[in-house]
């Protein structure tokens, strides 16, 4: 009879097991990230991917990369340079030079709330899949950091503290651009801005002016600015649909966006929508950053729209140059959208240097 | 004894441990409903917008640059009077392609049904304005000032207008609201329920839901598009157009 049972404990002990081997595996320390109240409550969760799981030693990592000019091919520039935290992640210039003096022709987009990113199309024309792939790029873009992969990883495999760091991330001191670009990633994940004044009056805790509250409006009425449409809203704190349009920028496209990477005529002059939030810092604005203010951009939209084939359907009155909103409407839109900037990410000791 | 005990115990657990989910019941099934669209009869998908190929009842020359609705609450109804209702809701979203097909997240009985429905949009419980986190990741609520909860259907494009020159149109169903008040809203519901008529449930049921398009801008009212093309959220009048005009727009097509 003892047998008998022996023989069931050692199958039932077997008899769901996966192939775990005996050998202790090393794993790293799994980091939740930080998530807003208002995201909880109103949107879907972040997108993690599954093989990149956030860690403490990732995220350590890929915030040391991203601040370390090892990057790039004279070592002279980091993700920083044109990702700058004081900048809510992006460039104050309109264009950004790279390391021998090319300017690009777009400006530096913002970095936060990537990770809410649904569709994962990542830079002003969705041409990448995942963030973790659009880390590979600026690295070889001959006019951003001109450098090889072959190279960084050299570089790194090289270095004093690195190959450390990577077995403390990832388990291996091999370093490959597939880990370098993960890192980085679980850093940007990081980056979430949600704490802005305006989060703060929809949880209670925080009041809005007259002139922002008429401001809000503004943004909400379907026949002034109707920026809701595309910009979220109090149920979307995202303040993006992360979606593509023709935003009646150009009649003629010097830069066709969305359409040099579909091929498809109708994506012609698509740009992503970039989030609202953190319009204080993010200067100058659009795709090409051809607006230095906030008052130029609400002009654009109520008076100076321009038509063409591909202008989106909820560019209102195009023919008229846009929806007309009076000066006081423009003064009160602009002052709520400024209480879309979330000064405490800025400020973020873990987001700097 | 005790040990007999144990060891029928053991083998229970031992038995029962890895065994994978049940197997459906014969009687039961899912029911899939597949959204096909047309323009009188020409099938759209999204590989026939942003091109400017439709005429509707008031001989405007359009095109579709985004289509997506929402149904939901779709019903099962029994020539007795019983009824399985599937709560929960799906957004077409024909401009991505997705969506397209919804699979009934409960299992129906096999059986004849003398009726299939489903609320196109939301009736006013369901109606709750910032609820859904995926509606609401995908932008589809409806501004407060106009009553919040969501949109039912966004249907835009261009058209020709009465000067020859493309323009754009956002047809935007929603529950009508009377905003002249701001601190009274007047509403009007606007969800109405679709009535697909008989369908036999087989075993894994496939049913085809037809969306003519043109319905939209057809009858009772014929839709002038130089006239309503933007701003129609606020516009109580356009939201109950829209309201008469959808009735006539599903039909069921085949079903497997």
């Amino acid at each position: 009879m003892k047998r008998v049972l022996g023989i069931l404990i050692v199958i039932m002990m077997f008899s769901c097991s996966s192939d775990d081997t005996s050998v202790p595996q090393y794993v790293p320390t799994p980091l939740a990230l930080e998530i807003p109240t208002l995201f909880e409550q109103k949107i879907l969760s972040p997108v993690i991917p599954f093989n990149n799981p956030q860690t403490v030693q990732g995220v350590a990592l890929g915030k040391k990369l991203f601040f370390d000019p090892i990057l790039s091919a004279d070592h002279s520039q980091s993700c920083s340079s044109c990702h700058a935290p004081e900048n809510a992640f992006s460039d104050a210039s309109q264009f950004s030079d790279g390391i021998d003096g090319v300017f690009g022709n777009r400006n530096s987009m913002p970095i936060f709330n990537l990770a809410w990113n649904y569709d994962e199309k990542f830079f002003w024309d969705g041409r990448v899949f995942s963030l973790e792939h659009q880390a590979l790029q600026p690295v070889e873009n001959p006019i951003e950091m001109h450098n090889t992969w072959e190279q960084v990883v050299d570089d790194l495999q090289e270095h004093s503290e690195y190959p450390n760091l990577f077995q403390l991330a990832f388990g291996t001191t091999i370093i490959s651009s597939d880990l370098v670009t993960k890192a980085i990633a679980q850093f940007e994940r990081t980056l979430i801005s949600g704490n802005s004044k305006f989060d703060k009056y929809l949880l209670g805790i925080a009041s809005l002016t007259p002139q922002e509250l008429n401001g809000f409006n503004v943004f909400m009425d379907e026949t002034k600015g109707d920026c809701f449409h595309c910009h979220g809203s109090d149920n979307n704190p995202l303040w993006t649909d992360n979606i593509f349009h023709n935003n009646g920028l150009d009649a003629v496209f010097v830069d066709l966006g969305l359409g040099e990477v579909t091929g498809d005529p109708a994506d012609n002059g698509k740009f992503k929508s970039p989030s609202l939030r953190n319009l204080a810092f993010t200067a100058p604005y659009m795709h090409d950053g051809r607006f230095n203010t906030l008052d130029e951009v609400i002009n654009h939209y109520s008076e100076g729209l321009q038509n063409s084939p591909t202008v989106d359907p909820l560019m209102k009155k195009v023919a008229e140059g846009g929806v007309q909103i009076t000066t006081q409407e423009k003064s009160d839109l602009k002052a709520f959208l400024l209480t879309l900037s979330d000064y405490e990410f800025i400020n973020n000791p873990e987001f700097q240097n | 004894m005790r040990k007999l005990v144990a060891i029928i115990i053991l083998s229970a657990v031992v038995l029962t441990s890895c065994v994978e989910e049940d197997v459906p019941g014969l009687q039961n099934t899912n029911v899939s409903l597949n959204f096909k669209h047309d323009w009188d009869g020409t099938n759209v998908s999204n590989t026939d917008f942003n091109t400017i190929q439709y005429i509707n009842e008031n001989t405007d020359e359009l095109s579709i640059e985004k289509l997506r609705y929402l149904i939901s609450d779709v019903t099962f109804h029994k020539a007795n009077g019983q009824t399985i209702v599937v709560e929960g809701y799906n957004l077409v979203d024909v401009t991505n392609d997705e969506n397209l097909s919804y699979v009934t997240p409960i299992q129906i009985p096999i059986g004849t049904y003398s009726n299939v429905s489903f609320t196109f949009g939301f009736d006013n419980t369901d109606n709750i304005d910032g609820a859904y986190t995926d509606l609401n990741s995908t932008s589809w609520n409806v501004p407060g000032m106009l009553g919040g909860g969501y949109h039912f259907m966004q249907l835009e494009g261009k058209f020709i207008n009465n000067v020859a020159t493309e323009q754009g149109y956002q047809y935007h169903a929603i529950r009508a609201v009377d905003n002249a008040d701001p601190m009274n809203l007047v509403f009007q519901d606007t969800f109405f329920t679709v009535n697909l008529g008989e369908v036999i449930v087989h075993n894994n049921s496939s049913v085809d839901v037809k969306m003519n398009i043109a319905e939209w801008f057809k009858s009772p009212h014929q839709w002038n598009l130089n006239d309503f093309n933007s701003m129609l959220m606020p516009d109580f009048n356009a939201q109950v157009r829209m309201y008469d005009n959808g009735q006539d727009a599903f039909s069921l097509g085949t079903v497997n």
